[in-house]
């Protein structure tokens, strides 16, 4: 059953260093892949780290790695994803008048790749 | 052969991030900067990463293409275009920036820039609120408040604590870091936290409310306990905050995209800055938006100064009309309105919503980047020039709009954004009197 969560997409230092070596790299494509999350989420969805999992809402749905946040960094129900291609993906193109897509905080379903 | 040519340039700038760092000490060996004193892992990567790739100097359809060839088929698209639109430039000179605002004016399209998705939405709450404002110069001499609200400055812009914000010794802040009180709001507990004495846990989605509790704290009005819930912040913490802001000499709100880039957009920016100005009735208060790309604050500027708005701004009739939603490349692109693009220094195919990708991909489009990109990939024409600071001089505005001028460190044989564009305005313009003389197409 897919669940409910709040996306924040966001900038990383790995995010920043891999892109100066180009959006192409491996390590930029690992770093803009991986989903972090809080820890107490992936023990109740018996997820452990590297195991995939696919994120969706109305735009679109990404595959990805999901990996444990630090203690503390994400409360239960927030996912973090560094900027890239995947986190785009989930973006809507409505602005509601500003010329912003909403791009933090955003709602997602995330459930287990079987 | 001789060895190859070593040379240290100082006082260099590096443009990778909008601290905009002028005291570089770089080391360059031919065609490579090999150290980079003063510089974070950012700028590092972003000077150490640099080499002359081996590319065409342009491409047509993604086929290697001489200059000659490439300008006349770009000046092609966008001259023949009805509603093309201008877009990018952070990541460039305002000398380059300012030639591209010509080329929208003559081709009468919309000129955008990528303010529009990082602070597009502080740009309208500065015009409905105003902005209280400040150079970083300030900051480090007088601030002994200095709160950072949905911002990570400790991964995005390294060097601001260290150099502008927090840990220098000032003029009224003798002691420096002891001197000062850090705080950090965020949803998340990001590795900025650890160098903060306080930090403020808020649930997402939830600035608005806790910067407007903020705002009836500071004058004398309790908000309702409801306030705890609502925005996981106790009524204990955000009394103490309060009493923090306006007891102190010299505060300042540093705020991220954490506010601009979340629902409520603009009017989160807004309640930031009517908090700011609310504190000047007790102390001297400031708040500045974070600002990310090296010369995102140039566009700004040079946008501002030659069209009167700061982004999202169209010329189709001839004088500047500003609305954003409507002329902003998110919008433009997402609704399939534009017909041509002239991108320069982004990656709307990289980072924009998949709408906006696939309209793009659908339409001509020219794209002017040092590096190889989805966007230079998928272009119509695409140009490799030189990097801006690294291998080309020319200004750049530090997020506190104070101007800096750069230092390259080694030629490219690529030319800058600057001298393509002002090739393709003169193209244009030729084509243009072609065609009004009734020369044919
Ligand atoms: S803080 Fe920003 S401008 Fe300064 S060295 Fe680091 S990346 Fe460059």
């Amino acid at each position: 059953m897919p669940e409910l969560f709040v996306l924040i997409p966001g900038r990383t230092a790995r995010q920043g260093t891999t892109l100066n070596e180009g959006k192409f790299t491996a390590g930029y494509v690992e770093e803009t892949s991986t989903v972090l999350m809080c820890p107490d989420d992936m023990k109740r969805l018996g997820l452990t780290p590297g195991d995939r999992v696919r994120l969706r809402n109305e735009q679109g749905e990404v595959e990805l790695a999901c990996q444990a946040a630090k203690d503390g960094e994400l409360q239960p129900g927030l996912l973090f994803l560094p900027y890239g291609d995947a986190s785009s993906r989930l973006m809507g193109g409505e602005t509601h008048g500003t010329g912003m897509p909403t791009s933090k905080g955003f709602e997602v379903e995330l459930e287990r790749v079987v | 052969m001789a060895a190859t040519e070593l040379k240290i340039v100082s006082n260099a700038t590096c443009t990778f991030c909008g601290c905009v760092c002028d005291d570089m000490e770089l080391t360059v060996e031919g065609n490579h900067i090999t150290k980079a004193k003063n510089a974070c892992v950012l700028g590092k990567a972003w000077f150490l990463n640099h080499h002359i790739e081996e590319r065409p100097i342009a491409t047509i359809h993604g086929q290697p293409a001489s200059l000659d060839d490439a300008l006349e088929a770009a000046a092609r698209i966008l001259a023949n275009a009805r509603y093309p639109i201008v877009y990018g430039l952070s990541d460039t000179t305002c000398e380059a920036q300012r030639v591209a605002v010509a080329i929208a004016d003559r081709i009468g399209g919309c000129v955008d820039t990528t303010t529009s998705v990082c602070h597009g939405p502080s740009g309208m709450a500065f015009q409905g609120v105003g902005e209280v404002t400040c150079t970083l110069g300030e900051v480090k001499n007088r601030a002994d408040l200095v709160l950072f609200w949905g911002s990570n400055p400790a991964e995005s812009h390294p060097r601001h604590w260290s150099r502008y914000s927090t840990m220098p010794k000032g003029l009224f802040v003798p002691n420096g870091r002891k001197d000062r009180t850090v705080v950090l709001v965020d949803v998340r507990r990001s590795k900025s936290a650890p160098a903060a004495d306080i930090f403020l846990q808020i649930k997402p989605r939830k600035d608005f409310e806790a910067l407007w509790a903020l705002r009836a704290l500071v004058k004398g009005v309790e908000p309702e306990a409801s306030i705890e819930e609502e925005t996981g912040l106790s009524l204990e913490q955000l009394r103490d905050l309060a009493h923090r802001m306006k007891t102190c000499k010299f505060g300042v709100l540093f705020f991220g995209m954490g506010l601009s880039m979340t629902r409520g957009k603009h009017l989160n920016v807004e309640a930031a800055l009517a908090l700011a100005r609310d504190l000047n009735e007790f102390t001297r208060f400031y708040a500045k938006p974070m600002r990310g790309h090296g010369n995102v604050t140039g566009a700004d500027n040079v946008v501002s100064w030659s069209t009167g708005y700061p982004f999202g701004v169209n010329l189709g009739r001839g004088y500047p009309r500003f609305n954003p939603g409507e002329f902003t490349t998110a919008d433009t692109l997402a609704r399939g309105e534009a017909d041509a693009a002239l991108i320069i220094a982004s990656d709307p195919m990289g980072n924009f919503s998949q709408p906006a990708r696939e309209h793009l991909a659908s339409i001509p489009y020219v794209a002017l980047d040092p590096k190889e990109t989805a966007t230079t990939r998928g272009a119509t024409v695409a140009f490799t020039t030189a990097t801006y600071g690294i291998n080309t001089p020319g200004t750049v505005y530090r997020m506190d709009d104070v101007p800096i001028p750069l230092r390259p460190a080694f030629e490219s044989p690529y030319p800058s954004d600057e001298q393509i564009l002002s090739a393709l305005e003169r193209r244009i313009r030729e084509l243009q009197q072609h065609r009004a003389n009734g020369a044919g197409h």
